[in-house]
């Protein structure tokens, strides 16, 4: 495997001619011929090209928590991995993955960056990239027929009405998390929610998919309060002791509830909110009792052997966009493997079919549905440091698969393609 | 204490337990003949307890744990040295494997066996013991006799389960992410086949003649044939399509495959059932409820016992091969993962 560094530097290095486009480009698991046994795999070497499309981080959005390390290599460092999974399978099959990078600078182009990824040959386009501007990537005519994964954009709406036949998504919609969490409580019987959201967008957004799962599964949610955030004083006023006076007080106001619900997508306050109500209540949501795709502190159905590998490449813990990435690049593997074919419509075709079952660690197959290219996938319900469940949970039945009891189904999915 | 006359009679004085020896023999003749067509034997089976770091052994006639063994941490697969003198445990977490001496029941010497050990196999005519290294994507060659590292055999991601023909030609490392079955030659010790099975390959499994291998698929839920004579490509595929249960918890892991070629047995996980399978026509002929998360499988000497370890109930459930019925429920210690029955 070959690697280079990201070569992101400050502003000052900007060439103004790149139109305030850095990119970060790097070129990993290059596939070379006639590696270990492969003895009756000695077919001409086909290789797929994947282009994966991040931003710089944002600075705005570190973790509130100093335990929290503060990433710039998320999400790419999973499709790396599954690249190298990829290629030690394919070595046998005659098929080569390779993954070229671009990463976007917060004020920069995002299609400066899809020409790139295109021009260096990329076939499939990995999206780590916010709702917008993945709205942008799949307007672009330069796409063309390519597909992309989108691994960081939890939004309904892109598996609703503003799906796209060319889009797939591996990691989990809002719905999808609200639903987990949701069928937890219910088997909890802690079925009254007080709910407490950010000012942002995506808190707003977060709110009513737990608005929406709390109608599902039956839940009431007694008290709605929007937290005034106000992302200057981050940080600055984190003393504690205001913490402890001023949180009980927000709450108090709230009617007898079961567990407080938060919506704090951006890791903006949440985590100020456990021990600190006016009632001693679990507090859940985006933090303390969680739902997520994967999380460290999972190890069961053989997820040990992912982290290990994982940590062992990047140096540190796997993150849900990690996982997600990880996802998108080996279904491409995996159908490439089964189908034999490293075509575009013979792999998509096998990926949409029932044939179709990536392991993913989480104890059941993972596949995609075809009515909005959203992959079912369980989903981890944790605390900070010990997984607390699996949903979905037992009992939910669904005619299909039990999977399709989180996220819209084929019944309620506004996606047409 | 009844024991037959006849084939099995000197091996199972040869394992009875010194305690019971005096009280055995004077029985042994009353007792034979009424009891002729029926098994009994005092052969043990072990299971390994995962989450209990201990192996417990059962008496195979009284069906009773008669005694826990201390082993280091995370046992898992297990397997007889080919002189029957030793039973070896892979311990997962010491990445070891420990050597329980089958007369005194304890650990005598403990082999290292490189990151994470999970099955292990024994060479029949060599002192080599296979081991498959979940982390490292090889399968670690030892001799168990000199104590070294013979060879490592590279394979796909996250190798899993390992089998071997009866006459120690051939070797099967199943890969659990390359989905693959890799076919090693022993002489050379070399990868020379690679075969697509199932999502997620655990198990596999040469039949008697070896002409055939069978391997299970944990998230494909399937068995694949694969033919050991000719074209070393999957010849069939069994599907499992259990009643009632929602397919996700059918996860074939265990298999086992009697000698006269009559019956395979697959555990099926957590849909808590053991299919019976033809093994000449490969169609499934019944399901057989037994306990929670049923993992692997295990013949008696005289394929009248079928021994299934049930991780999540912690127990081990019994049944009888020419009934296809379970008789008894034998709690052992956390989480038991393997089993095998004194050859």
């Amino acid at each position: 495997m070959q690697r280079c560094d990201d070569w992101t530097t400050g502003p000052g290095a900007r060439p103004r001619a790149a139109g305030w486009l850095l990119l970060g480009l790097a070129v990993v698991g290059l596939w070379l011929p006639g590696t270990v046994g492969a003895q009756d795999g000695d077919q001409p070497a086909e290789t797929i090209t994947l282009g994966y499309l991040g931003l710089e981080p944002d600075d705005e959005l570190e973790p509130l928590s100093v335990l929290d390390p503060v990433l710039d290599d998320e999400g790419r460092q999973g499709a790396r991995l599954a690249i190298s999974d990829n290629n030690a399978t394919g070595q046998f099959l005659g098929q080569g993955f390779e993954l070229v990078e671009a990463t976007v600078p917060r004020d920069g182009e995002v299609l400066e960056g899809l020409d790139d990824l295109i021009e260096q040959g990329a076939d499939w386009i990995v999206s780590d990239l916010p709702r917008e501007a993945l709205d942008e990537v799949l307007g672009a005519s330069v796409l063309g027929d390519r597909v992309v994964f989108n691994v960081a954009a939890p939004d309904n709406a892109l598996r609703g009405e503003a799906c796209h036949p060319n889009l797939f998504h591996t990691t989990p919609s809002r719905r999808m998390l609200a639903d987990a969490l949701a069928q937890f409580l219910a088997y909890k019987q802690w079925d009254r929610w007080a709910l407490v959201y950010g000012n942002t967008d995506e808190d707003r957004l977060l709110a009513e998919a737990f608005r929406e799962s709390a109608r599902r599964f039956g839940h009431d949610i007694v008290g709605e309060k929007m937290w005034p955030h106000d992302p200057m004083a981050r940080r600055a006023e984190g003393g504690f002791h205001a913490i402890q006076r001023e949180i009980p007080v927000f709450v108090q106001d709230l009617d007898e509830h079961d567990v407080l619900v938060i919506a704090d997508e951006n890791d903006y306050f949440g985590e100020y909110f456990p021990y600190q109500g006016w009632l001693p209540r679990p507090v859940a949501g985006t933090q303390g009792l969680i739902a997520t795709a994967w999380h460290r502190a999972h190890e069961s159905w053989g997820g040990v052997q992912l982290q290990r590998r994982f940590e062992e490449q990047a140096g540190r813990w796997m993150t849900p966009t990690d996982f997600a990435a990880w996802l998108a690049v080996r279904s491409l593997g995996e159908a490439a493997a089964r189908t034999g074919s490293m075509a575009q419509g013979e792999i998509l075709d096998y990926m949409l079919s029932e044939e179709f079952e990536l392991a993913g660690y989480l104890g059941l197959p993972v596949s995609y549905r075809t009515w909005n290219h959203q992959l079912r996938q369980p989903i981890l319900v944790t605390g900070p440091r010990m997984v607390a469940s699996v949903s979905p949970q037992e009992g939910y039945l669904h005619p299909r698969s039990p999977l399709d009891s989180l996220g819209a189904d084929e019944g309620e999915s506004t996606c047409r393609f | 204490m009844p024991f037959l006359i006849g084939p099995f009679a000197s091996r199972a004085l040869l394992t009875v337990r010194p305690a019971l020896r005096s009280a055995s023999l004077g029985l042994l003749l009353g007792t034979a003949l009424i009891l002729l067509p029926t098994l009994a034997m005092a052969e043990r089976v072990f299971v390994s307890n995962e989450k209990d770091n201990t192996v417990s052994v059962i008496d195979g006639e009284t069906l009773e744990v008669i005694e826990t063994i201390k082993v280091g941490r995370r046992p898992r697969a297990m397997a007889f040295s080919s002189d029957g003198s030793e039973l070896f445990v892979a311990v997962g977490d010491d990445e070891a494997i420990d050597m329980i001496d089958l007369e005194s029941l304890k650990v005598v010497r403990s082999l290292s066996s490189g990151e994470d050990p999970e099955v292990i196999r024994v060479d029949p005519n060599r002192p080599y013991v296979y081991v498959s290294n979940e982390d490292d994507n090889i399968v670690s060659v030892l001799d168990y006799q000199e104590r070294r590292l013979v060879t490592e055999i590279p394979v796909g991601v996250e190798p899993e389960g390992v089998g071997i023909s009866p006459d120690g030609k051939w070797l099967i490392a199943t890969t659990e992410t390359s989905n693959m079955a890799h076919i090693i030659d022993l002489e050379t010790m070399e990868a020379v086949h690679h075969r697509l099975m199932g999502a997620r390959p655990r198990h596999a499994e040469f039949t008697a003649d070896g002409s055939e291998a069978w391997v299970s698929a944990e998230v494909g839920a399937t068995v694949s044939i694969i033919d050991m004579q000719e074209t070393f490509d999957v010849s069939h595929t069994i599907r499992f399509d259990v009643p009632g249960v929602p397919r996700e918890t059918v996860q074939a892991v265990g298999v086992a495959l009697t000698s006269d070629g009559r019956y395979g047995f697959v555990a099926l996980g957590p849909s808590n059932r053991v299919a019976v399978i033809d093994q000449q026509s490969y169609e499934v002929l019944d399901y057989l409820l037994v306990g929670q998360r049923v993992w692997h499988l295990a013949l008696n000497a005289d394929e009248s016992r079928l021994y299934t370890t049930n991780g999540v109930s912690g127990d081990v459930t019994v049944i009888d091969v020419d009934d296809l019925e379970a008789i008894r429920s034998i709690p052992v210690g956390r989480f038991p993962w393997g089993v095998v029955v004194e050859p």
